[in-house]
């Protein structure tokens, strides 16, 4: 009898299906997987040391790194932490536009996702119709920060500056001319939140395309239902969070539990699955970015009627006006005490979480009173999803992994740090 | 989480632990601080009894306090000659790999810090288990009672060299394949120790000694600011005064 032995496979780390730098070690009995084991790292910048070396301020740019798809949540968690031990709160129109925000990224990242997770299963097109909404989501970024994807527009005390008045709009060229000009530019006469409110308005019917392309697709069914099956009681094992756990039946958010910014004022739902597979997890998402579209339509409404400060009159913390500084002595030496050492922040520690797309984003900050934080740890919703791989795909075909990878939602910017 | 609720949980602990946990509650987070030894049946009962039902653990990460509350600026003098203020600096982006400080001598230096969350109840729970010895810091692991305390595990070992007693597979995680030390200690310079370029002659990946200069923009400044005193009292509160 010739004689079956296992042999030990190699997966990435370059690899159009590993997400970025995955390097995933499978032990294969013909096309099952015995065993899996993920080698991470390959993108670790150290981002919490480097944050120990310099004033709390100059780290909020870091956290956009870190899960690269939803940039302004992590900023989030990091600025709350920074909050709590300082004491201060935001006004509330900076609260508004902060839940307004990480909604747009939820609705960004979703976007990501849902394009790679399909085009890893074979299905290209969703790829390019997420892409189109996502430009126009990064647009608000742009407007409002001058970055498209990095923006450090969240800050202790509040976010950097007021919305703007007006958005930018497409010039004529040779790609951009005539009535396609005048459509692309229907929505941008106005301001920022006239512009978001015509795009929330247009966004449900665009997420009826994805779904037109996926939900009953029998190839996209075939390929996720029954697929990396987690149950509640493993979901909470493994210490996952997000559309992981909600997947599974459970219904957790972080926005309805254990409220932060204004989500507590909100009115939105929160889907969960019944069976916990990548099928399931796919409806969950997609009901996501419904029900972010109904938080950032209330957000708009509000944000509309109600002009006022977005940053604490705390000039430890944040900066004095600039036509202040030009004749108040006062203000030009917080101005330069800010910006050469920055604050300190009283000793103590704490742990601030948010519900990233992706799951709870944790910030556990340590300071011992000084300008610069004394340890700083992020708890990446990826890292603790990504653990939980060998489990549950022992005993799946080498595609399913693809599948499970997709359904992760990993971004190795925050599972290596 | 309301005020109550977190009291109530600080309560309950210290009715069913007693003197095992030493537990403080500072804006409205509970921390308890617990010995190695009696980890393992702690994390067990807050596991599974039900007024406590921590089914997750959220978060575990090492910590070093080498070097708490220094500061390389001093606030407290005045000095007639100028900038003439600056203490000599000890921070971590201060030194190389070469003269990195070796006898260190700080009491309970190294700890592990793990976050609990309860999906049931609600509520969250800080642990810190501080490690006995310093030049061995062992930590027993978790992984029997939060399977996915794993790779957490792996990290603080990774990033701090605590060694947690009883995890399946302490590999290194998130540093380079044969990387040496253990990058987040305070006494690891913040430039590295080793660089890697493209040699073209030998056709390969060389690692030679980092050659970046260490430099420090920011110094370390902790301030008495009178809108720190508020601080300055709930710290009192604090465990590291205990």
């Amino acid at each position: 009898m010739q004689e079956i032995r296992n042999y030990t496979m190699n997966f990435g780390p370059q690899h159009p299906a590993a997400h970025g730098v995955l390097r995933l070690v499978l032990e294969m009995d013909g096309e099952t997987i015995v065993r899996a084991d993920p080698h991470v790292g390959l993108l670790h910048r150290g981002t919490e040391k480097l944050a120990e070396s310099k004033p709390f301020n100059q780290s909020i740019g870091y956290m956009d790194r870190l899960d690269y798809v939803s940039m302004m949540c992590n900023e989030h968690a990091y600025v709350k932490a920074i909050e709590t031990l300082m004491g201060i709160e935001a006004p509330e129109r900076a609260q508004y536009i902060r839940t307004m925000f990480d909604e747009i990224t939820r609705i960004l990242n979703h976007l990501m996702w849902i394009g790679s997770n399909a085009l890893d299963l074979g299905a290209m097109a969703v790829f390019l119709y997420a892409f189109r909404e996502r430009e126009e989501l990064m647009d608000v970024y742009e407007a409002v920060s001058g970055a498209r994807m990095h923006a450090t527009y969240y800050r202790p005390g509040g976010v950097y500056r007021d919305l703007p008045g007006k958005m930018s709009q497409y010039r004529e060229s040779p790609w951009h001319k005539g009535n396609d000009l005048k459509r692309l530019n229907s929505w941008r006469e106005g301001s920022m939140l006239d512009y978001l409110e015509a795009f929330t308005a247009d966004f449900p019917s665009k997420v009826d395309e994805y779904e037109e392309l996926l939900t009953n697709n029998r190839i996209w069914k075939q390929r996720t239902v029954g697929i990396g099956v987690i149950s509640p009681e493993l979901a909470q094992q493994w210490g996952m969070t997000g559309a992981m756990i909600r997947g599974s039946g459970v219904a957790w958010d972080l926005r309805k539990k254990q409220p932060y910014a204004k989500y507590a004022e909100m009115d939105f739902d929160i889907p969960v699955g019944v069976n916990g597979d990548c099928y399931d997890r796919y409806l969950v998402r997609v009901e996501e970015m419904r029900q972010s579209n109904r938080i950032i339509q209330q957000c708009v409404k509000w944000l509309k009627a109600n002009p006022g400060p977005v940053m604490v009159e705390n000039f430890k913390v944040a900066p004095p006006r600039r036509e202040a500084m030009k004749e108040d002595m006062e203000a030009l030496i917080h101005h330069f005490k800010l910006f050469t050492e920055g604050y300190g922040v009283p000793a103590g520690e704490t742990y601030a979480a948010v519900e990233a797309p992706k799951g709870e984003f944790g910030c556990y900050l340590v300071s011992d009173g000084a300008n610069k934080p004394f340890r700083v740890h992020l708890r990446a919703p990826g890292f603790a999803h990504l653990s939980s791989i060998d489990p549950i795909v022992s005993g799946h075909m080498l595609a399913d992994v693809v599948a499970m990878i997709g359904t992760y939602d990993l971004v190795f910017g925050e599972v290596d740090r | 989480m309301s005020e109550t609720q977190m009291n109530s949980l600080a309560e309950r602990l210290s009715a069913r632990f007693g003197d095992t946990l030493k537990i403080s509650t500072v804006r409205n987070e509970v921390t308890a601080e617990v010995a190695a030894a009696d980890l393992i049946a702690v994390a067990k009962a807050l596991r599974d009894e039900s007024v406590f039902s921590f089914g997750e653990m959220v978060d575990l990460c090492g910590i070093d306090y080498l070097g708490y509350g220094q500061t390389e600026w001093d606030t407290e003098t005045v000095s007639g000659t100028g900038f003439s203020r600056g203490v000599e600096g000890e921070a971590m982006g201060r030194f190389k790999w070469a003269d990195r400080p070796r006898d260190v001598n700080q009491p309970r230096r190294f700890a592990a810090v793990i976050h609990l969350l309860s999906i049931e109840n609600n509520h969250r729970l800080r642990l810190r288990v501080f490690c006995e010895d310093d030049s061995l810091p062992v930590v027993p692991s978790v992984t029997g009672v939060w399977a996915g305390s794993n790779w957490f595990e792996r990290e603080a070992f990774d990033l701090y060299g605590i060694i947690f007693e009883g995890h399946p597979d302490l590999r290194r995680i998130l540093t380079d394949y044969g990387f040496v030390g253990h990058p987040f200690r305070k006494d690891f310079p913040l430039i590295g120790n080793v660089e890697v370029r493209y040699d073209p002659e030998q056709k390969r990946v060389v690692y030679e000694p980092v050659s970046i200069e260490p430099r420090v923009l920011v110094p370390r400044v902790i301030r008495d600011d009178a809108d720190l005193v508020q601080a300055k009292a709930e710290a009192a509160d604090n465990w590291r005064e205990n």
